[in-house]
C-alpha cells in the first residue's frame, strides 16, 4: 500500500472552494433588490416549474443558485425549520437572521467536512420589513460564510460583473417597474460586456410586497402582470408576454 | 432527538431528509410528542372540564360559501368566554369552524393550517379541496382517544373548489367521518335549532348579502334555544364571526358588517321574536 501524499489544509480548501465555485458558476445568475415596497427576486429561468425562488415563511424568501437537487434541499430544509419554529413558538419568531445563521451552520459543515463533497450553491434568504430600513438580505455563499447585503445582491456565475453594475444604478426608493427593468438590465450583460436579450418568458420574478393584506408577503409576478410591469420600466426585452392562459 | 430547532446549529438531517410534502409527516417522524394526538392521557375519573365551543353554521351560494359561528364558550353551566373565535381561514380558499373542547381545536386548526401552507411552500401548488378535507379528517381521527374521555373535537370545514367553480361545505363526526353536506350544515350544541332555522329560509339562489343574513338568524335562532350559545352581545359589542369564501377567496366581515346585519335581526326579532316565517304551503 502506498501512502497517500500529503495535501496541506490550506490546498485542500482552496480545491474544494474551487470546485464549488465552478458549479455555481454554470449556474445562471440572479438577482435580489430592494424597492420602495420591499424585495424584488429576479432571475434568468427557462422553467416554469422548478423554481429558483420561493417562499419560506411569512415575510421571508429564499434564492439560489447553482446545483437544483442541492438548493432545493436546503430549501425545504429550511420551509422545515421556519414551520417547526413558527409552530412551537409564533409566527414572529421566525426570522431571516436565524435562517441564515442555520443555513450558514450547515453549509459550512458540509463545506470543511472531509466526507461530503461541498454543495455548489450560493443562497440569498432576504426578509421583508414593515418599512425600507426594516428589510434584511443575506447573501450565503458555498462556505457558509455570511453577508449582510443591503440595496441590491446578485449571485450565480457572472454575480461580479452584475453586482458591479447594480451598486452603481441601484437607489433607494425605486418603484417596482423601475427595479424590475435595472435587474434585467444588470442580468442582460455578459461577461465580456455585451448584451443580450432576455425574452419575459425566460424571466422568474417574485416580490416580498410588504403593502399585501395578507400575512404571506411572498407572490410570484407571472404572465400579462410581468408584461404591464416590463412595459411600464421600459425594459429593452421582448415585454410582450403573450399569455392568455396566465392567470392574474 | 438533541439537536432541535432551538440551536442555531446545522439543520438536523431529518431536516434536509427528502420525504412526504407534509408537515404532519415531518413532525411525526422528528418529534411525534408535538402532535396533538400523541400525548399520553392519565388516566381520568369521569369528564375533564374544559371550556367548550358551541355552534358553527355554513351556508353555501351562487358565487360560493358561508361559515359563521357564535362566541360562546362554555364550561358545564358557566360561561367561560364570551368573545372566543371559532373560525378560521384554513389557507386562502378555506375556512375551519369548531365546536368542542376549544383549546385542542384551537391548536388542531392551527396545525392544519400549517399543512396545508406547508404543502402548498414544498410543492409550489395548493392541495385540491377534498384533499384539504381528508386531511382534516386523519387529524380528527388522530384525536380519538381524546375525543372517547369526551374531549372531542368537531369541526365544519367549507371552502371554494376552484377546479368546480363552486362552494363546498364538510362536516365530520368525532371519529373522523367525514359528509359533504349540500346548502347548509350546522355543528355543536345549537346545532339543532340552528339547522331547522336553515332548513326554512335556505334556497338555492340566495345571494352573498342572503347568505350572510340567513347564518346570523341561524345563530340567533340557536342561541334562543340552546343556552351554551350566545346571542348578538350589544351591550360589549360582540357580534357573530362571518366569513365569506369566494373566488376572490376567505374574506371575514368586519366588526361593522356583521353589527349591522345583527342589528337589523334584533330589529326584526323586536316585532316578531320568533323570527321570519316560511310559507305553510
Amino acid at each position: 500500500m502506498s501512502t497517500p501524499f500529503y495535501v496541506s489544509p490550506q490546498q485542500a480548501m482552496a480545491d474544494r472552494a474551487e470546485y464549488a465555485r465552478k458549479g455555481i458558476a454554470r449556474g445562471r445568475s440572479l438577482v435580489v433588490l430592494q424597492f420602495a415596497d420591499g424585495i424584488v427576486f429576479v432571475g434568468e429561468n427557462p422553467s416554469r416549474a422548478l423554481h429558483k425562488f420561493s417562499e419560506i415563511y411569512d415575510r421571508i424568501g429564499f434564492a439560489a443558485a447553482g446545483k437544483y437537487n442541492e438548493y432545493e434541499n436546503l430549501r425545504i430544509g429550511g420551509v422545515r425549520y421556519a414551520d417547526m419554529r413558527g409552530y412551537t413558538y409564533d409566527r414572529d419568531d421566525v426570522t431571516a437572521r436565524g435562517l441564515a445563521n442555520v443555513y450558514a451552520q450547515t453549509l459550512g459543515t458540509i463545506f470543511s467536512s472531509a466526507a461530503e463533497k461541498p454543495y455548489e450553491v450560493e443562497l440569498v434568504v432576504a426578509e421583508v420589513g414593515e418599512t425600507p430600513e426594516g428589510d434584511q438580505i443575506y447573501r450565503l455563499p458555498h462556505d457558509g460564510s455570511i453577508v449582510d447585503e443591503h440595496g441590491s445582491v446578485a449571485v450565480g456565475g457572472n454575480a461580479e460583473t452584475i453586482s458591479t453594475y447594480l451598486d452603481q444604478r441601484h437607489e433607494d426608493g425605486m418603484s417596482l417597474a423601475e427595479a424590475l427593468k435595472l435587474a434585467v438590465q444588470a442580468l442582460s450583460r455578459d461577461t465580456n460586456g455585451s448584451e443580450r436579450e432576455i425574452p419575459a418568458e425566460r424571466l422568474e420574478v417574485a416580490v416580498l410586497d410588504r403593502t399585501r393584506p395578507q400575512q404571506r408577503k411572498f407572490k410570484r409576478i407571472v404572465g400579462r402582470q410581468l408584461g404591464r410591469l416590463l412595459e411600464e420600466g421600459g425594459a429593452s426585452t421582448a415585454a410582450e408576454a403573450e399569455d392568455p392562459d396566465d392567470e392574474e | 432527538m438533541e439537536a432541535n430547532t432551538r440551536s442555531t446549529g446545522r439543520l438536523p438531517a431529518a431536516f434536509l431528509t427528502p420525504g412526504s410534502s407534509s408537515f404532519m409527516d415531518f413532525l411525526s417522524d422528528y418529534q411525534p410528542e408535538m402532535l396533538p394526538g400523541r400525548r399520553q392521557l392519565p388516566p381520568t375519573q369521569g369528564v375533564v372540564e374544559a371550556p367548550h365551543g358551541t355552534t358553527i353554521v355554513a351556508v353555501s351560494f351562487a358565487g360560493g360559501v358561508v361559515l359563521a359561528g357564535d362566541r360562546r364558550a362554555t364550561m358545564g353551566n358557566v360561561i367561560a368566554q364570551r368573545d372566543i373565535e371559532k373560525v378560521f381561514p384554513a389557507d386562502e380558499y378555506s375556512a375551519v369552524g369548531i365546536a368542542g373542547t376549544a383549546g385542542l381545536a384551537v391548536e388542531m386548526v392551527k396545525l392544519f393550517q400549517l399543512e396545508l401552507e406547508h404543502f402548498e411552500k414544498v410543492e409550489g401548488t395548493t392541495l385540491s379541496l377534498e384533499g384539504k378535507a381528508n386531511r382534516l379528517s386523519t387529524m380528527i381521527r388522530s384525536n380519538l382517544g381524546m375525543a372517547m374521555q369526551g374531549l372531542a373535537v368537531v369541526p365544519l370545514f367549507a371552502g371554494f373548489d376552484v377546479d368546480r367553480d363552486r362552494g363546498r361545505i364538510f362536516s365530520y363526526d368525532v371519529t373522523g367521518g367525514r359528509s359533504e353536506e349540500h346548502g347548509f350544515a350546522a355543528t355543536g350544541s345549537g346545532s339543532l335549532f340552528a339547522r331547522s332555522a336553515m332548513k326554512k329560509l335556505y334556497h338555492k339562489d340566495l345571494t352573498e348579502d342572503q347568505a350572510t343574513t340567513l347564518v346570523v338568524q341561524a345563530l340567533y335562532d340557536a342561541a334562543d334555544d340552546d343556552s351554551a350559545t350566545g346571542g348578538p352581545d350589544v351591550a360589549r359589542r360582540i357580534y357573530p364571526i362571518v366569513t365569506v369564501i369566494t373566488e376572490d377567496g376567505f374574506r371575514r366581515l368586519t366588526d361593522q358588517e356583521s353589527s349591522e346585519t345583527a342589528a337589523a335581526i334584533i330589529e326584526r326579532r323586536l316585532e316578531q321574536p320568533d323570527g321570519p316565517r316560511a310559507a305553510l304551503l
